[in-house]
């Protein structure tokens, strides 16, 4: 299944057949929040009626096939929350209403989120047997007084042994972890991830621990409770990670997400790509291309009035708005210069009906921040990932 | 109307220090006078003050009239003519344009404050205009009022005799009749011959959008009338006249306008700079013989840059300050280039109140965002070959080697204030290289009297003064005279490159301890990039100071799929937004309060 998938789909307007078409189905449900966590999910005491929610996405689903007809489904995604606390005949259910209302690639990528309990991996078959071919583990940190300090519910040892599940049952896994966490020296990470990557297959998500707004970890951190390494200890953590994972033959293709070449997540470089995705479900972004025009979607956050909207009106949108030429343009970017591979400039150049800043290139180029590709791609560098945000605010201006 | 015998007319003016009380005191007299009846008066605080601005601040930058019919006690009917004039030193030369229109003058003086240094500049100009001046203690309703110390004080400080002094109260009116009074029967009607050619003072001018430029006059001879053709003495230019009137203080057309009358003419005049303050009107077929004494042009003193912050904005700024220059001659104008800035102009400002004022006015009634270079005084350089030349940027110095040497203006600046703020005082004083002339006590007071250098009041002199006398000193100054002074061209690079909006000329023994304090204040206000960023401050090639912005090390996002992308978008266009409104030298982005801010730095 790899391979072609890594080319860069192609610019300009029209949408010729075999584009990449990507589904994200959101389950908006936890067995409680962790603290550092701004997703939408929520935390119920009541059973969840999964049969009532399997109907509102198959509606949902149905809507928007109707606005996107001949796509062909290449990438299926459910994320959460908590997609693992789904049955298996749930998930199975939303994957035939998507293969009822548009065609699907039949080397369809289907991943799921899972928690690495071993409750949820009881499940990892059945899931297997509804049509997920990857799932995506939220393993988080290989300490069990730090997974404690997450605000975890598992232990490093039987997060373990739900990747070993996974090794067991899917050819294709990854999992997640945290790090830059309070306290964490650049040792103990280096430890941690040599750690992982002797239980990783072939695709890791690392990702820097952020203080989200509104969150617990917030208030700790503005009470001065929670101590997050400052930004010179965050990039000494940041190398090392990059140092661990290229000697191991995992190099980052993305800022997060470091995989054996063709081991890529294709779902998520659809984003990164800047492609087509719908979102179904509480809470999900979506970009379509209808009528010519590319349009942001995102459904109501909240579990129950989403099902009640879906069920009156057969779909949950509270956001459907055009993308100027120029946001289109600023997407790109921010979402292109996250890959290792880069953009095509050109396609910048005919989103927008304009080239970039030659001279904004120049000197960041100058600076060794980003680099010309043989093809003409432009990427950013080593040097330059690390101060990704300030580089695409620089060329985006 | 007709004529008014000359000997009922009394024209004055109100000198008084800010916050003691002029703009009320007006207001009661034109209320017991019924110029303006309850419901006009109603709401409307302050009538004279007509610009937002002149309200919130408590200054009056346009000279206005109101002319009050006043039955006196004797019975006869008396036209009493009220000059409000601007009380800033910046508008010195009009507030002496002012006086030399009226025979007298009411010097209000806050009974609980006491003599202000402002009151005494422009009740020493009064003077010289050869003013009966009739002592006016306001706010005698005050538990804090000291009648009889300020009286003495008013004796002590100004010399006047403030035996027969009247107190007060203009908030609630009370005894400000017996000001009407004074007015008629202390003050000398005007003396003119109406039989002579006209010779009239232009005491200020607006302009309005119906009537075109609005001309202020005092008739010292003769009679201006409607359609009679005029002539401009300073300036030569002719016009017929539209419309003769007095304010009242709401706009009356008249017949004509006497000797010893103060009113208004229009005469299709498109702007205000054809009519120059203090310039004589005289009849174009019947001329007097010379000009009224004491014209002169108006003459800036202080330059500064002023640039769009979006370079778009280059034609609305333009649009804009030839808008305001249409009202307000006094400010010069000409298009600059910056390396840094882009297209904006080098503006002449009488004085920094005055830069302040049109810099606000730009803000408020254009919504301009501006950048406003380091304000810079006039230097006088000669050069090796014998030329002198103006300086008004110091970006344009020549070549030191060809420089011989650089005068730059004095000021004599009149500080009063109470005792325990002396010592700072006299500190900032001789930081800011003055040289002390005066020091002398009223009371519990000090007046202090030093020559500066103009360079180092033009920073910010008057907001360190506030700050360390807690804003009980008051200031006030007059230009003296140029000093040969050893200056250098100080620059800052910012990456190496020189920022010109930035370059000033300081006095060489200030240079480094400036240098040290602008290069400090960059540093906490540039943001981080990149990489490192030096900040250094130049003299020629030597260094003086130097900081350096750290480089970032660390700005990504961690998690960005597809749930993200919109709001990351809109973080992205905020930060678009915020880039728009930084300068880029070079690879730097400079955010535009760098500039004002770098140059209130406290040294």
């Amino acid at each position: 299944m790899p391979g072609h998938d890594l080319a860069p789909d192609a610019g300009g307007p029209p949408a010729p057949r075999g584009e990449p078409f990507g589904v994200y189905v959101h389950w908006p449900f936890c067995l409680s929040k962790c603290p550092y966590c701004d997703f939408n999910s929520h935390v119920r005491r009541e059973p969840i009626d999964e049969a009532r929610f399997v109907r509102a996405f198959a509606a949902e689903i149905a809507t928007t096939a109707a606005r996107t007809p001949g796509r062909t489904v290449s990438t299926i995604f459910f994320g959460g929350g908590t997609p693992s606390l789904m049955q298996p005949a749930t998930v199975a259910a939303i994957l035939d209403a998507i293969a009822a209302h548009w065609a699907v690639d039949p080397e369809v990528e289907v991943t799921l989120e899972a928690n690495p309990t071993s409750v949820e991996a009881d499940r990892f078959r059945g899931y297997r047997t509804a049509g997920v071919n990857r799932v995506s583990l939220g393993v988080q940190a290989l300490d069990d007084a730090a997974l404690a300090a997450l605000g975890r519910l598992h232990t490093a040892e039987e997060a373990l042994a739900a990747v070993a599940v996974a090794r067991r049952i899917f050819d294709r896994y990854s999992f997640d972890l945290i790090y830059a966490r309070p306290q964490q020296s650049p040792e103990a990470w280096r430890a941690e991830l040599e750690r992982a990557i002797a239980e990783a297959a072939d695709h890791l998500s690392l990702y820097q621990l952020t203080i989200e707004p509104d969150t617990p970890f917030a208030s700790l951190a503005a009470a001065g409770r929670l101590a997050v390494p400052d930004e010179e200890q965050a990039r000494a953590l940041y190398d090392v990670t990059q140092e661990v994972c290229d000697a191991h033959g995992l190099p980052a293709y993305e800022i997060s997400n470091h995989a054996r070449p063709g081991a890529e997540c294709r779902h998520n470089l659809l984003y990164w790509r800047a492609g087509e995705y719908a979102g179904i479900g509480p809470g999900a972004h979506g970009r379509l291309r209808v009528d010519e025009a590319w349009r942001a979607t995102a459904t109501e956050k909240r579990p129950e009035s989403w099902l009640m909207r879906v069920e009156a009106t057969g779909h949950g949108l509270v956001a459907d708005e055009p993308l100027s030429r120029a946001e289109r343009g600023d997407e790109f970017l921010l979402m292109g210069l996250r890959l290792a591979e880069g953009i095509d400039p050109a396609r910048f150049a005919a989103i927008t009906g304009r080239p970039l800043d030659a001279r904004r290139i120049a000197m960041l180029e100058a600076d060794g921040f980003v680099e010309r590709t043989p093809p003409g791609r432009l990427r950013v560098t080593r040097a330059g990932f690390p101060v990704l945000d300030a580089i695409v605010a620089d060329l985006a201006a | 109307m007709t004529a008014v015998p000359i000997d009922h007319i009394r024209n004055f003016s109100i000198v008084a220090h800010i916050d003691h009380g002029k703009s009320t005191l007006a207001d009661r007299l034109i209320e017991l006078t019924g110029a303006l009846d309850q419901r006009e008066m109603a709401g409307r605080e302050q009538v004279l003050d007509s610009m937002d601005l002149e309200r919130e601040r408590g200054i009056t930058i346009k000279a206005q009239t109101v002319r009050l019919t006043y039955r006196a006690r004797d019975g006869k009917e008396y036209i009493l003519n009220l000059i409000d004039t601007p009380g800033h030193v910046d508008f010195a030369y009009e507030v002496n344009r002012s006086l030399a229109a009226c025979e007298g003058s009411l010097l209000v003086v806050d009974a609980s404050q006491g003599v202000e240094a402002q009151t005494l500049a422009n009740v020493y100009q009064a003077i010289d205009n050869n003013h009966e001046i009739v002592p006016v203690l306001n706010k005698i309703d005050l538990p804090a009022a000291e009648p009889e110390k300020v009286k003495q004080q008013i004796e002590d400080v100004i010399g006047l005799d403030a035996s027969d002094a009247i107190g007060i109260s203009a908030k609630t009116g009370e005894n400000v009749p017996a000001v009407l009074e004074a007015i008629v029967t202390r003050l000398p009607p005007p003396k003119g011959d109406r039989e002579a050619p006209l010779k009239a003072l232009l005491v200020d001018s607006w302009y309005d959008a119906y009537l075109g430029v609005i001309v202020l006059v005092r008739i010292v001879d003769g009679v201006l009338k409607k359609g009679q053709r005029i002539r401009m003495m300073g300036t030569g230019a002719s016009y017929e006249v539209d419309r003769v009137g007095v304010f009242t203080p709401k706009r009356i057309e008249v017949d004509e306008l006497g000797p010893g009358e103060i009113g208004f003419l229009t005469a299709s005049i498109k702007e205000v700079a054809d009519t120059r303050v203090g310039d004589t009107i005289t009849d174009e077929r019947r001329p007097a013989a010379a000009p009224l004494p004491g014209f002169r042009p108006a003459q800036p003193v202080v330059f500064c840059g002023l640039f769009p912050v979006d370079a778009a904005d280059f034609e609305d700024l333009r649009a804009a300050i030839a808008k305001l220059r249409l009202n307000d001659a006094s400010f010069t104008y000409e298009m600059e280039t910056s390396a840094a800035l882009g297209f904006g102009f080098r503006c002449g400002f009488l004085g920094l109140l005055h830069l302040e004022i049109i810099q606000e006015r730009l803000a408020r009634e254009f919504d301009l965002d501006l950048i406003a270079t380091a304000p810079s005084v006039v230097y006088k350089v000669t050069l090796t070959n014998g030329d002198e030349i103006e300086l008004h940027n110091p970006v344009d110095l020549p070549d030191p080697v060809k420089i011989k040497g650089i005068h730059e203006p004095w000021i004599r600046a009149t500080i009063l204030t109470p005792d325990e703020y002396l010592g700072a005082i006299l500190k900032l004083c001789q930081d800011r290289r003055g040289v002390q002339i005066d020091l002398s006590y009223v009371g519990n007071r000090a007046m202090v009297k030093y020559d500066l250098p103009l360079n180092e009041v033009v920073f910010d002199f008057y907001d360190r003064l506030k700050s360390v006398s807690k804003g009980y000193a008051s200031f006030d100054y007059q230009l003296t005279d140029y000093r040969e002074s050893d200056l250098v061209k100080m620059q800052i690079l910012v990456n190496g490159e020189p920022v010109d909006a930035l370059a000033m000329l300081v006095h060489r023994s200030r240079a480094e301890s400036r240098g040290r304090a602008m290069v400090e204040k960059l540093k906490e206000l540039i943001p981080p990039h990149m990489f490192q960023i030096p900040i250094q401050a130049a003299i020629g090639g030597k260094i003086i100071a130097r900081e350096t912005v750290r480089a970032l090390r660390k700005d990504v996002t961690a998690k960005c799929y597809g749930g993200d992308v919109t709001r990351k978008r809109k973080l992205l266009e905020k930060q678009k937004e915020g880039k728009k409104r930084m300068r880029q030298f070079g690879k730097v982005d400079i955010p535009q309060e760098a500039f004002i801010a770098a140059l209130k730095v406290d040294v």
